[in-house]
């Protein structure tokens, strides 16, 4: 087995208000290799974005690692000085964010943008940044690229903005993309377009890619791995393929069943009856407990880890017996 | 962009229009004109002729002809109070008005701006607080009682600078200036800071939340995790997209500046337009009235089109709704 680009170990994050810390990611660990797609999906609030977000050093104050660790190749990246840390953004770790309309200056020129971005990382001229920004265009599939480059973010559609933004996280070949719900805003005619422009140029760079969405049908598509998430824990992590096939974890059975058909998609992660609960009080136990329809005593006393079972790993009362 | 500045042109010059219409009823209704220029002791012959030649008896919308042509001039005739004419007391006073003004905004900017960007960048920074209470304070306060206490620190206690005028002045053609000679410097800091202060809070204190409302956006982020400098995300990234409504207040409040230097001027007895403008009210002296109120909508209506025309600069978006609008 080679060696993971990413791993993240008992990774914890928290909230400190005035009536106590919140924990909102709570003890997770998983790593990513180099050039895999990682899938991750949970309902809204389970801590998909908040991961997302520690990894490349952009948590919110006061957001803040409580424990844990975050290492690319090998270096620590989660208790890394500022200055260090904005050499990694971009340039190994890039990110895309949910909505193309927003995610621009709409000050400034598309190629303006690029160029700043290639040049803070490289020692290209401006000139040689304009023909890489020029021909990163055309790879996202910008028609007209050279014509293109100078007009505004305001002059092109979401779809082609949502490219330029592809292009601008992809324009120094980071090692590792994490991408946020990267189709959530555009039209669903759009969306399957991205993920697939998403996948290819993810695949012929080399690239990495945490995948940050709610459509269980994009990542059964999209996806090598799979990691579900739900109340800031990760409860079951595996291969795409066996997940879909044969989901362990109540939770992620739930969610396969809502798994449209390929043809005909649809909006959300079904209905797993009632909702996921808040952090401030979450039950002892298994958060899901409540909600399970598989749940044992033992379920409502003590947290299941997330162990390994051979085809997943996953976090649940009902497969300790299984660990190997 | 041509079509755009013509249009805005056009707006300028109906606005000018009116407002010497509102000028030519205060001269021809406000008192009687020939009465406020002579002696108790002219006969009503001498009244009568004196009329005549002024062009008084001829119909209203002659007159008002020939008033706009002269205000197009800047021609208002001969001050009552001074015997002189309009246009040379007001060539003596506006370089006066105009050099304060540009500076009280000047620092404003260049004070306000930076604070303001500091104060967005880091909230909860003890200096940060130290700006947001000091701009209390200049919101606050009066203009006549910040240039009262000024003058009470730093020339009567301190005797650093001078409580009135305008020190040496150089004159450049009919263009005089204080801002070359060491004693015209010195004379302008404290009617400059006194005239500015509220402009500088203001300018402080909206750069201030428009900076914090950029960085909350998702732009900005992007900016971030692509690894860009602090210094090209706030000045670059942010800070231009602040500019739109800082130029707007910006303009309007050199307008104001310049209309407001009355009580900056009354204070440090500033040899400027305000100054004569207040002595004429006092005098009911009507060409000199008639002359500011045109001169100062001539400002503000110059002052709002270079506005418009940078909006334009700054915001390629602008560009497309103008050239809708135009039909370009
Ligand atoms: N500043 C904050 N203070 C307190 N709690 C916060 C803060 N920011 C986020 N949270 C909490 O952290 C939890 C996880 O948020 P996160 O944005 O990671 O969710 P998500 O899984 O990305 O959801 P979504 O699918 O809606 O994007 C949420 O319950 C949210 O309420
Ligand atoms: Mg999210």
């Amino acid at each position: 087995m080679n060696k993971p680009l990413l791993s993240v170990e008992n990774l914890r994050i928290e909230f400190p208000t005035r009536r106590g810390t919140l924990v909102a990611v709570d003890d997770i660990s998983f790593t990513i290799d180099p050039g895999e797609i990682l899938g991750v999906v949970g309902e809204s609030g389970a801590g998909k974005s908040l991961t997302g977000q520690s990894i490349i050093g952009l948590l919110e104050p006061p957001g803040r690692i409580a424990s844990g660790s975050i290492k690319l190749n090998d270096r620590r990246l989660d208790n890394l000085p500022y200055a260090q840390m904005k050499k990694i953004r971009g340039k190994e770790i890039g990110m895309i964010f949910q909505d193309p309309l927003t995610s621009l200056n709409p000050l400034y020129t598309i190629g303006r943008q690029l160029t700043e971005t290639i040049q803070t990382h490289t020692d290209m001229t401006g000139k040689q940044a304009k023909k890489h920004a020029i021909s990163l265009l055309e790879e996202v599939g910008i028609p007209a690229a050279a014509k293109r480059i100078d007009h505004y973010p305001y002059q092109f559609s979401g779809g082609m903005r949502q490219r330029v933004v592809i292009a601008l996280a992809l324009c120094v070949n980071p090692k590792l993309i994490i991408a946020d719900e990267p189709t959530t805003a555009l039209d669903v005619s759009i969306q399957a377009q991205i993920i697939t422009l998403l996948k290819k140029l993810c695949a012929d760079h080399g690239t990495a890619v945490i995948l940050i969405t709610h459509d269980m049908g994009v990542i059964a598509e999209t996806a090598d791995r799979v990691a579900v998430m739900y109340a800031g824990r990760l409860v079951e992590i595996g291969k795409v393929r066996q997940v879909v096939k044969e989901a362990t974890h109540p939770y992620t059975k739930g969610l396969m069943s809502a798994i449209p058909s390929l043809t005909h998609r649809m909006e959300e992660l079904t209905q797993i009856d009632g909702t996921m609960p808040r952090l401030s009080d979450i039950p002892k136990g298994c958060s899901f407990h409540p909600r399970c329809p598989e749940c044992m005593d033992v379920c409502k006393e003590k947290q299941p880890e997330l162990i390994d079972i051979g085809p997943t790993q996953v976090a649940c009362w009902s497969y300790h017996d299984r660990q190997i | 962009m041509l079509a755009f500045i013509i249009r805005r042109l056009l707006q300028s010059m109906i606005v000018m229009f009116f407002v010497a219409m509102v000028a030519f009823l205060m001269f021809n209704y406000v008192g009687d004109p020939v009465h406020q220029m002579v002696g108790i002791d002219t006969s009503f012959k001498d009244r009568e002729v004196l009329r005549e030649s002024l062009g008084l008896n001829d119909p209203v919308p002659l007159q008002f002809v020939r008033f706009i042509t002269n205000a197009a001039k800047f021609e208002f005739g001969i001050s009552y109070q001074h015997k002189r004419s309009v246009t040379g007391l007001f060539k003596e006073r506006l370089p006066a008005t105009l050099e304060l003004s540009f500076v009280a905004a000047f620092l404003s900017l260049v004070v306000g701006v930076p604070m303001g960007v500091y104060a967005g960048i880091k909230p909860d920074g003890w200096l940060s607080k130290i700006f947001m209470t000091f701009s209390l304070v200049g919101v606050s306060l009066p203009t006549f009682l910040i240039g009262i206490l000024l003058i009470y620190i730093f020339a009567v206690t301190l005797g650093w600078l001078p409580s009135y005028g305008r020190g040496d002045v150089v004159n450049w053609g009919w263009w005089s200036t204080g801002i070359t000679t060491w004693s015209g410097l010195k004379a302008l800091i404290m009617p400059a800071i006194t005239l500015g202060l509220f402009q500088l809070t203001l300018i402080m204190r909206l750069v201030r939340s428009e900076m914090l409302e950029v960085l909350r956006t998702d732009y900005i982020k992007f900016a971030r995790a692509r690894g860009l400098s602090d210094r090209a995300i706030y000045f670059g990234h942010a800070l231009k997209n602040t500019l739109v409504p800082v130029i707007t207040i910006t303009g309007l409040q050199i307008g104001s500046i310049i209309a407001f230097a009355i009580i900056t001027e009354t204070v440090f007895q500033w040899p400027g337009m305000g100054l004569l403008f207040l002595q004429a009210i006092h005098n009911v002296d009507i060409p000199i009235m008639a002359a500011y109120l045109m001169l100062v909508a001539f400002f503000f209506v110059v002052i709002n089109l270079i506005v418009d025309i940078l909006y334009y600069v700054v915001d390629p978006r602008l560009r497309l709704d103008l050239g809708k609008a135009n039909g370009a």
